[in-house]
């Protein structure tokens, strides 16, 4: 291991650990934030408890057909924008100015249109997460060097041969990072919708626990969240470091 | 070369323009006043609610907390991310827990803010700011990191000073490069403040459209969605048109971001 990362690691345990002396003694109030320690033992007991297993299935369900659905159809629609220029031009203005658009405020009008229940949430993640995949798949296709492609053409590979073999792996680093982002967002847009309205899903336990202040609960499952989502992003990760380090870099 | 405002570059937008404006009509026949209301009405509804004089608090609350998130998110991005690329090692250690800050879900972390600033607007600001200045950061210690070592002996050569150095060399190697950051900093500082509002907000644009949601007055939900929308694209194209111009002169971007 690096040098940077043993201090990385020093630096984290150190903050984790200051926290943890912070409230212990009082400095932070438990009203605010509670220990770290605190954190995992309520994330164990929550966990045990009955009623958290529906709300789990629920919210991880939600975000796991967002995600396929926004990972699968932002490369398509971001493959399709990549090869027709027109279209192109005709969007990027859009697509740069989409995530500052409030899509949350389209959620009430899914919830009429498809009715309470996973599917307005699913929808709402969709298009919030599939953007960011078609942003990352054109920024990938967008940087195949020129020099791959002639090969390819003196080759002589077939258009499918060429996609397969070339451009989907010389842009593999942008889709892993579109990847990430597709996750994250459909995370965000699950949550956020489920704490806007909602009767279940982690989202709405957060803002429940948090309306009751019920902090320890509240912290236990933020870090849930937090820790899937940061597992998922290291096994990306790792799998990035590996492939960049087949390739010399 | 026509300018950024040609003709050619504007009638694709326009065009896209007009489709969603159709497809928003199609929509509302197809789900009645009760999910989506016809645009005419819409935009004369936004037309009138802006005219009224109680609105304009709402507006004001929501610019001043953009704004102040936004100055946050940017000086403050700017100047961490000049720190991290100027010093090899602390850049090292703190990349990857920049990454990982950027890509957790921040909206599950919008109970703590209130927790520790309170309701009102600096939760708000401080959840703006959150967002927006993690890309500020990496995008402009990228930016330091990749200055041309060629360029500097160039300007020792010259025996230039220090403040010449940053001026004539730092700045323009720079700048494109932090100001891509700027722009995905300002997309992001708005949804971030705009989050803020929707939850536990007594003021605002956020406000607002929470109450509109409660009350179901779809006309209201989406006069102010389109209001916001509208101002973020074309603040975003602006940007994006500066951010053009910069990049022209500059060497072809081969970071890779």
């Amino acid at each position: 291991m690096s040098k940077a990362t043993w201090i990385r690691a020093a630096v984290l345990i150190g903050a984790v650990g200051a926290l943890e002396i912070a409230c212990r003694s009082g400095a932070i109030p438990a009203t605010m934030v509670i220990a770290p320690s605190a954190m995992v033992v309520a994330l164990v007991e929550t966990l045990q408890s009955d009623d958290i297993g529906a709300h789990l299935s629920q919210t991880l369900s939600a975000v796991a057909i967002a995600m396929s659905l926004s990972i699968v159809g932002g490369f398509v629609i971001g493959f399709i924008l990549n090869w027709v220029p027109f279209l192109r031009r005709a969007f990027s203005p859009f697509l740069a100015a989409y995530y500052a658009i409030p899509h949350f405020a389209f959620y009430p009008l899914l919830i009429v249109i498809f009715g309470l229940g996973s599917t307005p949430l699913i929808v709402l993640a969709t298009l919030f997460a599939m953007v960011a995949m078609i942003l990352a798949t054109m920024a990938g296709l967008d940087r195949v060097p020129r020099v791959l492609l002639k090969t390819a053409r003196i080759h002589r590979l077939s258009l499918l041969d060429e996609i397969w073999r070339i451009r989907l792996p010389a842009a593999a680093p942008h889709l892993l990072s579109g990847l990430k982002l597709a996750v994250a967002y459909s995370f965000i847009g699950v949550i956020a919708g489920e704490f806007i309205l909602s009767t279940s899903g982690i989202g709405h336990e957060i803002a429940f626990a948090y309306d009751n202040f019920d902090n320890p609960r509240m912290y236990a499952l933020i870090l849930f969240v937090l820790a899937i989502v940061t597992t998922f992003n290291m096994v990306v990760y790792a799998y990035e470091r590996r492939l960049m380090r087949r390739r010399g870099a | 070369m026509g300018g950024m405002f040609s003709f050619r570059a504007l009638r694709d937008p326009i065009l896209v323009a007009i489709s969603l404006v159709a497809l928003w009509q199609v929509l509302h026949h197809m789900a009645g006043d009760v999910a989506v209301t016809a645009p005419a009405p819409t935009l004369a509804h936004l037309w009138e609610m802006i005219g009224q004089a109680r609105f304009l608090p709402h507006l004001r609350e929501t610019g001043l907390a953009f704004l102040q998130a936004l100055a946050i998110a940017c000086g403050g991005g700017v100047l961490i991310g000049v720190v991290l690329g100027g010093h090899k090692l602390t850049g090292e250690v703190a990349e990857p827990i920049l990454v990982g800050l950027y890509s957790i879900p921040k909206i599950t972390l919008y109970p703590v803010i209130l927790l520790l600033f309170g309701l009102g607007m600096p939760a708000k600001v401080a959840f703006g700011a959150l967002h927006g200045i993690i890309p500020v950061v990496l995008f402009t210690m990228n930016a330091v990191r990749n200055v041309n070592r060629t360029y500097l002996r160039a300007g020792r050569a010259m025996r230039l000073t220090p403040v010449q150095t940053g001026w004539h060399i730092l700045v323009p190697a720079t700048l494109p490069e932090i100001f891509s950051g700027l722009r995905i900093g300002f997309s992001l500082t708005l949804l971030g403040t705009m989050l803020g509002e929707l939850f536990a907000s007594q003021r605002g644009l956020g406000f607002l459209l929470m109450t509109a949601i409660d009350l179901h007055d779809v006309k209201t939900i989406l006069a102010i969605a389109v209001l916001i929308s509208t101002f973020a694209i074309l603040a975003n194209a602006a940007l994006l048109a500066i951010d053009k111009r910069l990049h022209r002169g500059a060497a072809p971007d081969t970071s890779g971001k």
